[in-house]
This record gives structure tokens, sequence and C-alpha cells, in this order.
């Protein structure tokens, strides 16, 4: 299925392949997550992204290194994108110390310093008043930055996301709200979960610019996201954009799907973002077939390369347990 | 003020003020400590002085604000969230509990969470079930906080700076029914270790282990049975989490009694803690059983009498101690 | 040969009910494909293969629970022949047998502490009477029993050793003067008695301290004739039984009491101001041999006979030297006496036990040159110190106990 060119900018094919092999990576990164869960070298919970790589790709590309990154449980993708090391994110999987969280965090607390990568947040919307603070301190530090946030859809039920709103809009912080709305809060539609379903009027509701998207066409995304960055970056104050997207796979891997018809999931599958800007791109002539197989092969080395590294990594001694409670410099 | 005295109100103002002009990167924010002045009157005038960018109104709105107080600590600032009562704490116990007392270790050691939580607690104003408990036990479970109690104006004035010092979050209950309270100031503290907890009063006979409103509650009741030749020592606990086990364990050796006091109910509370510390690092001290003193085990009641006794009393503390000490 | 195991689909999945196997031996399998359907507790769930070949054996049957972890599938990657491996069955954990408890300890109520120091000490708590809270064992409780256990054998000293002249054995307490002029009563007042010789000097020095640091001490002296008195005390004793017979201790004893009801101010303590005690309370400080003091009291001196307060110091010394006293012979002094017999020096200025107000000082009697109506003789002469609180009393109380006592000394018969 080809794609109109939803941006004026036309890619190199240079930047359309980068683009391509993010996700690609994301995708087999993902599939080899679920392999090592079923063989209990993952543990905990694991949600996989399958299907969302557009929104975290699209998003992605609209931020800077000064900018601040806040993501849900399901983030192995957006760490990946950020530009965290697919060997460091496997090893905090297997919970081994040389992680990114020391081991600590697992699949859902992906943190890193370097990139300003904070989580792997699973509370839901626990993380949107955090993200309106650091904004605040970026306010009163007179620093340029902005501050990403991804959220679900079913964080927009919560209190906490009406709070979030309210102070970032009042205070008039450069926050980038990114609601990656994939129609499920775990098991329960959309439809059943919210009175009004048109997301961006949330944001209206507190006088923030708001827009939605379709999150299965990376370039769409990337439009859009360039768009509500600027905003943010231009008038100080923060910005909703909705990205309407789809999980292929189930919430976790212990989720038997009772609550979505197959024919469904087959529907959404045809709008695959990875097929989709593939043929984009070859319509372009950006790529060839054997460019790609050999973007698979790459992605592949790639992840069983992170599989064989946390395999070699090291167990955080017992004895080392509490360490990280309180700061080492505490008194 | 006559004689040096100072009210508690004022100690907790001047240590407020004293951040502020030390530290560009201190706010403070919470609901109506600008314009109002504080629910209690303790931030009056600091909007005049310091501004808005410095004395910030927040909407009612605890989870939201305290996890932008997170969220700001994370971003470098040093900001004071004010909770108005610790009942409405609750609603901010997601961001205290789930993100600020999380982040360190969650994320390997990469991220501190460098803010203070100030909030008044305590039981004694007739304020009635939903605006005056003693629920420091609810914090002081929670690894990764520290969790202060300011028993004495002397806390109430100094505690305030080594807490925003501190790279992790701090919790500092103060208490609604002292703030009226005048007192002088001990000479030369300038500074105090909010590691340590802080021996109030010498004694060889029994240790009486306290904090918060307990403390002054403790020094009265000491001074009476002094009168009747017992010699009691007053341990304030102050810190509340992580405990100092030492000052107790080293007090407790000494007198081989004790006796914990506190206002919060009896069930799971700090006392339970301190009583089981005892035991199991110094049980073969004991001379006699551990007893406690704690609040009843009810919602506050609105009357007077009522809320009185569901705390305990100065003439308590001498009571249980003569017991304890068999004293005719 | 792979081997394909009941996947983990969650932390809190233990095992699956297979359902439906969606292969059979000999199929082509690839990467992802759904081979089996299991039931989990949420419902049934497509489980993939992550493998390429062919299915092998199939070795679990439909309906089977399966727990995570065991061999469903072998799988044969392409080209390799079909070896069965056998599964390992789990080696058995070898549960150690439960000990057999010890004998049922026999329940005693004592407190920890006293537990300790019995145990450290050998003795039996069976052995120990409890005063604590619902009659446990207190530490006081153990120390008393251990310095029982200490000194079982001392006997009442003065029953014999009978002074034999009046001149000598003056005081019961001549063998072992303390080295510096101390005196004490070794405990505090809500404190049961018992003490091991440590405590006592810890005690000594606790006490004494507090007393210099606040009692605001004045001091007069004056030497008594004690010819009279001893000779009164040798006619006595002539009646007496070997037994019976008395000590010059007495008639001190005696007289300070008299004296204080002549000048009730001096009995007293000052607890927030001068608080008169009714009953006169004397106590009389006992040096131990192994150093320190024990300062038991007579109770009610004013009122005993001579031959009553004889009674009292033969049963009071030998229980203090064994540290075997009552708390109440240890708390309820109203003032004390110290007496420090013919060790040779003359005058004892003490230092007052809180929170009484006054001490009474008695030196060995010696022979010395008396200057009376005009006439120089050699007499026995008895020097009596008193050391008081200021804030209690003044000189002028002070002198006319001290006058007073010397007035009943050279009165014996009025004793």
């Amino acid at each position: 299925m080809a794609q109109e060119p939803a941006t004026a900018k036309p890619l190199t094919r240079e930047q359309a392949q980068k683009l391509l092999y993010q996700m690609v990576l994301i995708r087999k990164f993902e599939e080899m997550s679920a392999e090592m869960y079923t063989k209990t070298k993952i543990r905990g919970f694991l949600h996989l992204y399958i299907g969302e790589e557009a929104v975290a790709v699209g998003v992605m590309q609209s931020l800077g290194t000064e900018d601040n990154v806040l993501c849900t449980y399901r983030e192995h993708g957006h760490a990946l994108v950020r530009g965290l090391d697919p060997k460091i994110i496997m090893a905090e999987m297997y919970g081994k110390q040389e992680g990114c969280s020391r081991g600590r965090g697992g699949s859902m607390h992906l943190f890193d310093a370097k990139t300003r990568f904070y989580g792997g947040n699973a509370i839901v919307a626990g993380h949107l008043a955090m993200a309106v603070g650091m904004a605040l301190a970026d306010k009163k530090m007179k620093r340029n930055g902005l501050t990403c946030c991804f959220f679900g859809e079913g964080a927009i039920a919560e209190g906490a996301f009406h709070e979030a709103m309210n102070l970032a809009a009042l205070w008039q912080v450069p926050v980038l709200f990114v609601c990656e709305n994939n129609f499920y809060a775990m098991g329960t539609a959309l439809r059943y979960t919210h009175a009004q379903t048109d997301l961006t009027l949330k944001g209206a509701a507190y006088g923030i610019a708001s827009a939605a998207v379709d999150g299965m066409d990376l370039l769409a995304v990337m439009q859009a996201a360039d768009t509500a960055s600027d905003t943010v970056r231009n008038t100080g104050k923060p910005y909703l954009l909705v990205c309407n997207t789809y999980r292929f796979r189930a919430h976790s891997m212990f989720d038997a799907e009772l609550y979505r018809e197959k024919s469904e999931v087959e529907e959404w599958k045809k709008r695959d973002p990875i097929p989709g800007f593939y043929n984009y791109l070859m319509l372009q002539q950006l790529l060839t077939a054997d460019d790609f197989k050999a973007m698979e092969i790459q992605a592949e080395n790639e992840v069983q390369e992170a599989v064989d590294f946390a395999e070699t990594c090291s167990w955080e001694p017992v004895e080392e347990l509490t360490k990280y409670t309180y700061s080492e410099n505490a008194s | 003020m006559p004689d040096n005295l100072i009210t508690y109100r004022e100690c907790i103002k001047q240590a407020i003020r004293e951040a502020l002009l030390g530290d560009e990167r201190v706010f403070m924010m919470g609901e109506d400590v600008g314009r109002y002045g504080g629910a209690f009157a303790v931030s009056k005038n600091l909007l005049q002085e310091f501004g808005p960018e410095r004395i910030m109104d927040t909407p009612l709105s605890e989870a939201g604000f305290v996890g932008a107080g997170i969220g700001a600590a994370l971003g470098g600032m040093r900001p004071i969230v004010e909770i108005m009562t610790v009942n409405f704490s609750l609603l901010a116990l997601d961001q205290i509990a789930n993100n600020a007392a999380t982040l360190l270790h969650m994320s390997g050691g990469q991220f501190n969470v460098p803010l203070v939580i100030r909030m008044s607690a305590g039981i004694g104003r007739q304020l009635a079930a939903q605006h005056s408990h003693s629920w420091e036990p609810l914090f002081a479970h929670l690894p990764g906080l520290r969790v202060l109690s300011a028993g004495t104006h002397e806390d109430a004035r100094y505690m305030l700076a080594p807490a925003l010092l501190d790279p992790d979050p701090v919790i500092i209950f103060e208490y609604t029914s002292l703030l009226n309270l005048e007192n002088k100031l001990p000479e030369n503290t300038g500074s105090i270790d909010i590691s340590k907890a802080k021996v109030r009063r010498e004694g060889k006979d029994i240790s009486i282990i306290t904090y918060g409103t307990g403390v002054y509650k403790s020094l009265e009741a000491a001074t009476e049975l002094a009168a009747s030749g017992i010699d009691a020592e007053v341990v304030d606990l102050r810190i509340l989490r992580p405990l100092d086990e030492e000052t107790i364990i080293a007090s407790v050796a000494e007198t081989h009694r004790a006796l914990i006091v506190e206002d919060a109910s009896k069930s799971v509370s700090i006392s339970s803690e301190v009583s089981a510390r005892i035991m199991e690092r110094c049980f073969y001290e004991l001379d006699a059983p551990v007893k406690r003193l704690c609040g009843a085990e009810v919602p506050i009641p609105y009357p007077k009498h009522l809320e009185d006794a569901a705390v305990p009393q100065p003439a308590q503390i001498v009571s249980s101690i003569k017991n304890i000490l068999q004293h005719a | 040969m792979l081997e394909y195991r009941m996947p983990s689909l969650g932390a809190d999945m233990e095992s699956g009910f297979l359902r439906e196997w969606r292969v059979k031996p000999g199929d082509q399998i690839r990467k992802g494909d759904i081979i089996a359907e299991v039931e989990t507790q949420k419902g049934i769930i497509e489980i993939e293969v992550f493998d390429e070949g062919t299915i092998g054996e199939l070795l679990v049957k439909v309906d089977d629970k399966v727990p995570v972890g065991t061999l469903m599938a072998t799988i044969i990657p392409a080209g390799e022949a079909v070896p069965v491996t056998a599964e390992k069955a789990p080696a058995a954990i070898g549960i150690p047998a439960a000990e057999v408890a010890a004998a049922e300890e026999h329940h005693i109520r004592a407190s920890p502490l006293a537990r300790r120091i019995a145990s450290e000490k050998g003795i039996a708590l069976s052995s120990i009477h409890g005063t604590g809270p619902d009659g446990a064992i207190t530490r006081d409780d153990v120390e008393h029993a251990i310095s029982a256990r200490m000194a079982p054998e001392a006997k009442p000293e003065l029953q014999k050793e009978p002074p034999t002249a009046p001149k000598e054995g003056i005081s019961e307490t001549k063998s072992a003067i303390p080295s510096a002029p101390v005196e004490v009563i070794p405990t505090k007042p809500t404190s049961a008695p018992g003490f091991s010789t440590e405590t006592v000097r810890m005690a000594v020095a606790a006490a004494m301290s507090k007393s210099n640091r606040e009692i605001p001490h004045y001091y007069l002296e004056t030497r008594i004739d004690m010819c009279s008195a001893l000779n009164w005390l040798s006619e006595a004793n002539k009646q007496r039984p070997v037994r019976e017979r008395l000590l010059p201790a007495v008639l001190l004893i005696k007289a300070v009491a008299r004296a204080l009801n002549d000048v009730p101010d001096l009995n007293a303590w000052w607890e927030d101001g001068l608080q008169r005690k009714a009953s006169i309370n004397v106590g009389y400080v006992v040096s131990l041999r192994t150093g320190g003091i024990m300062v038991p009291t007579i109770h009610d001196a004013d009122s005993k006979s001579l031959d009553e307060l004889m009674q009292a110091l033969n049963d009071l010394i030998p229980r203090a030297r064994a540290l075997r006293l009552r708390s109440s012979e240890l708390a309820d002094s109203t003032i004390t006496v110290t007496s420090l017999g013919e060790g040779g020096v003359e005058t004892v200025y003490g230092v007052i036990y809180p929170p009484q107000v006054a001490l009474v000082g008695f030196g060995g009697i010696t022979e010395q040159p008396w200057a009376e109506n005009g006439m120089l003789d050699v007499r026995p002469v008895l020097t009596a110190t008193l050391a008081a609180d200021h804030r209690a009393s003044d000189g002028s109380t002070g002198s006319r106990f001290l006058t007073a006592i010397k007035n009943y000394l050279q009165q014996p018969d009025k004793l």
C-alpha cells in the first residue's frame, strides 16, 4: 500500500532508509523480546510496541538532545529511537547490572540520563505531572528544551491527566503531550472508557492547542510532530498531539485477547506502518528490495548481539540490594 | 518578641525565608501559600517579598503539583511543596510513593529527586477526621523517603535547610497544634543533623521515645516525674525514616526500660517499629516490657474532650511510667 | 534436536491446559507459527514457536495440565536425525528431619536483662524471688541473689567479738575504714535492694558527686568528753550476756536521735524546700571489706531502747556487708551517722547524702588533755562533726544540735 507524502520536505535516501531501519529494528527487537520472555529470560510484565512503531519514530525526529522524554511502560521502541544501545536495553530486560537502569527497572523502567530519557513509567498518567514540573524547571532556569511526554489514551481517564493539563496551561510551560491512542486501555476499548472519544477536545478544554494524526503513517506523524514541537518551542506553551495507532500484539504477553476480534486486528495489520513506508520508499525509488533485505539482516544481527550481550552480563550482587534507595552522598 | 520567645509558626517562616534567600533554585508552591498567606499563615507576606515566581499558588491539585515538584527537582530546582494537611497528601500519595520514592532506585541511581514536601499534621485543634491525623507512619513505611518530624521550635526552624541539601525526597511533618506556641530557640544551633535522633532530656530510669507533638508532652511529664524522684530520659526521634536506631538502642541500654509515645494510632505505627527494633537489638538489656502510649484506634473526633482522649496526655505518660517502675 | 517447552506467558502463570495441537509430527514449522492452543486462567492463548524445522514428537496429550517449562515437543532442525531424549526427573529434595525440640523449659517470669545476668553468673532463675511487675524477676532481684551467694557466710561479728574494754572496740566499722570520709546510701529511692560491689562503687560516686554539686555544705564540730559514757557502758555490759553487750555506737546513735527530737529541722529532706520527717530514721555507715559503703537504716531510732538499737545493728551490719538489705532499709533514712571508730583519725567531715540535710560524723575516741574547772586532766575524747545543708538550716541550728548530742552523751543513763 502506497502512501502519499505528507511532508513537503523531500527525504534523502539516507534519511529515508534510517527511518525505515528504526522501525524495523523496533519490530525485530520486540519479536526477540517475546521469544526471550517465553524462555523466561525476561520476566515481569512485557508490553510490546509492534504496530505502533511509526509514532515513536515519527515524534522523536522532532526532538533534540536538550529535550526531555518521558514514556509509558511500552517504551522499548522509544528508547531505541532515542539512542539507547539495544544491548543495554536487553540487558535491562534480563535484569542484569549492565542494563540501562542497572537491572533494577526491567522492561517497564528504562532510564538513561545521557539521552534525558526519564522512563519507563508504569503508573498510568503518573508521569504527566512530572513532565509539567520538568518543563517548569526549564522555564524557570531559562533553558530552551521542551519536555515530550508519551502516554496512552487510558491515561486521559485519570485525574492526574487533567491536573497536569491544567497546570501546564496555567503555568504556560513547554510540554509536548503525545497521546498514543491504540484504542484499548489494556482490554477495554476507548468507547467504553470515554464519554468524549474525540481526544483532541480534552486539550481544548484547557485551552491547549491540540491535533490528531494517523499514527500508522510515519510521514504524517513526522509532520504533525514538527508542527507541535515548533508550536511548543515558539510559544512556550503545551500542546496535545493525539496519534491514532494500533498494537498488533496482545497488551502484554499474558493476554488471551478476549476483548477484540481477530478480524479487527487483521484489518489494522493491513495498515502496518513498516510495509506502508516500505512501499512509499520503493515508489520514490529511495529503497531497493536488496536494501531492505540487508536492513532486516542488520537489525536481526543487532538484536541477536543484544541478546548475546545480555546473556554474558552479570547479576548485581545481592549485597547491593538496597543501593540507590538513597543517594550515596545523602546525610 | 520579649525574652527571645518565638512562635513555632514564625520558626517555620524564618526557615522558608532563609532558604529562599540562600538559593535561587528554591521556590515554594502549594495551595494558598501566596495571596492568602498560607492556610495557617505560615507564609504570610512571603509572596510580597519574593514574588509569584518563587511563591507559587497552586490549584487544588495535590497530585498535580506534587508531581510537578518532582519534575522540577529532576530538572534541577529545589522545590518546597506545601501540602495543607496530611489528609490531603493522600491525593498525592501516588506521586510520593510511586515516583519520588522510587525514581532513584528504579533508574539504577541515575535520577535523584531533591524535593522537600512540608505538610501540617497532628491533632488538637478540633479539626475533626478529615483535617487532623498523625499519619507519619504511612510515609515512614516507604523506602526512598526521608521522613522528618518537627516536634520542637528548634527543628521547625532548622530542619528545612538540611532537608533542602538532601539529594533525595524529604517529607517534613509540622504540627498545627504547636503553631501558636512560644518558646526559646537554643543558642548556637544553626544547622542540625537530620540523620540523628536527639536526646531532649537525659535521665537514667526510663527512656521515653517519642516524636512530633509527643516531645513537649513527654518533657512536661519528665519534669513532673522528677519531683517523684524518677529520672526519665526523653528521646525525640525527629527522623522517622530511616530511623536512627543507634540513639534509641544506646538510650534503652542505659535505662533498661522504654515507653514509646506517639499521637498516631497504635497499630502498625512508629511505636510498633521502635518497639520491634528494641526487641531485636537490645532484648537482653530490658528490665521491663516495652510499653506504648499511642493514639486511639479511631478517626479523630470533633469535640474537644473526645479529641483529647484520642491522644496520649502528659498525665498518662506520668502514670504509665510510675506503673512500669512499680513506683508507689 | 530442539526442544519446545511450555512457554511462560506471564509472571503469574504456572501451568496451562493443552487444548489443541495445531501441528503433528512431521509438520514443517517456521518461526512465528502457532503450534498449539493453551488454556490459562486468562483464557485460551495461541502459542508460537521461535524455531524452524520439523516437528519430531508431541510429548503432551490434549487436555493435560502442563507446568511451565515442561517439554512439549521436539523439533528437528532440517537434516538432523531423531534422537529421543528422555527428560530427567527432577531430583527429589531431601527435607531434613525437624530437630526435636529441646525439653520444655519451665516458664519463669523474668526480664530479659535479669535472664542475661543470671545466665552470665550461673544463677538459676528458679532460686530467685521476683519483685517486679507481676512478680517478674528483675535485674535488682538477680543482683540481690548474686550478692547473697557471694557472701553467704557473713556472720554478725559483733556476736563473735564483744568489746573487751570500754575504751576499745568503739565501733564495729573499725576494720574497714574507708580511705576517704565519704558517706552515702548507694541507691535510689525507687530501687529494690541488691547490689554488686561494682555497682556500689558507682552508686557512691554518683550520690557523692550529686551532693557536692548541689548541696552547699557547712561544718561544725565539737569535742565531747566520753568518760562518763564509757564508764556507764562498762557497767551496763557487766549485767548483759556476751551476745547482748552494747557498743559505744548505740549511745552515739541514740544521742543523735534524741537531739533530732530537739532540733527537728535537721531530720528532713530537701525536695522543693524543706520537708521535715515525722520518723527519725538513722542511716548508719557500714564500710565494705571490698571497698565502698552501705548505709542501712535504723527506723525510729529515737523510740528504740539501747538494747533494741544493738539488736538492730547486729541484724543490719552483716546483711549490709553481704549486700542483702531491703529497699526500705536503704531508702528511708532521714539523717546519716558515720563513726570511724578507733582507726586513728579524730575528725570526719562528711558529705551529705541527698535529699537528707545533715550528716553527723564521729571520729575515733582518743585520750587527750582536757581542761575543766581550771584543772587539766586526760580524758577519752570524741570529736563530733556536723555537715549540714545550708539551704535547709543555719549555723545556729547546727550548733544547738551538736550541743544537744554532747549533753546526751554526758548523761548516758538518761539515754
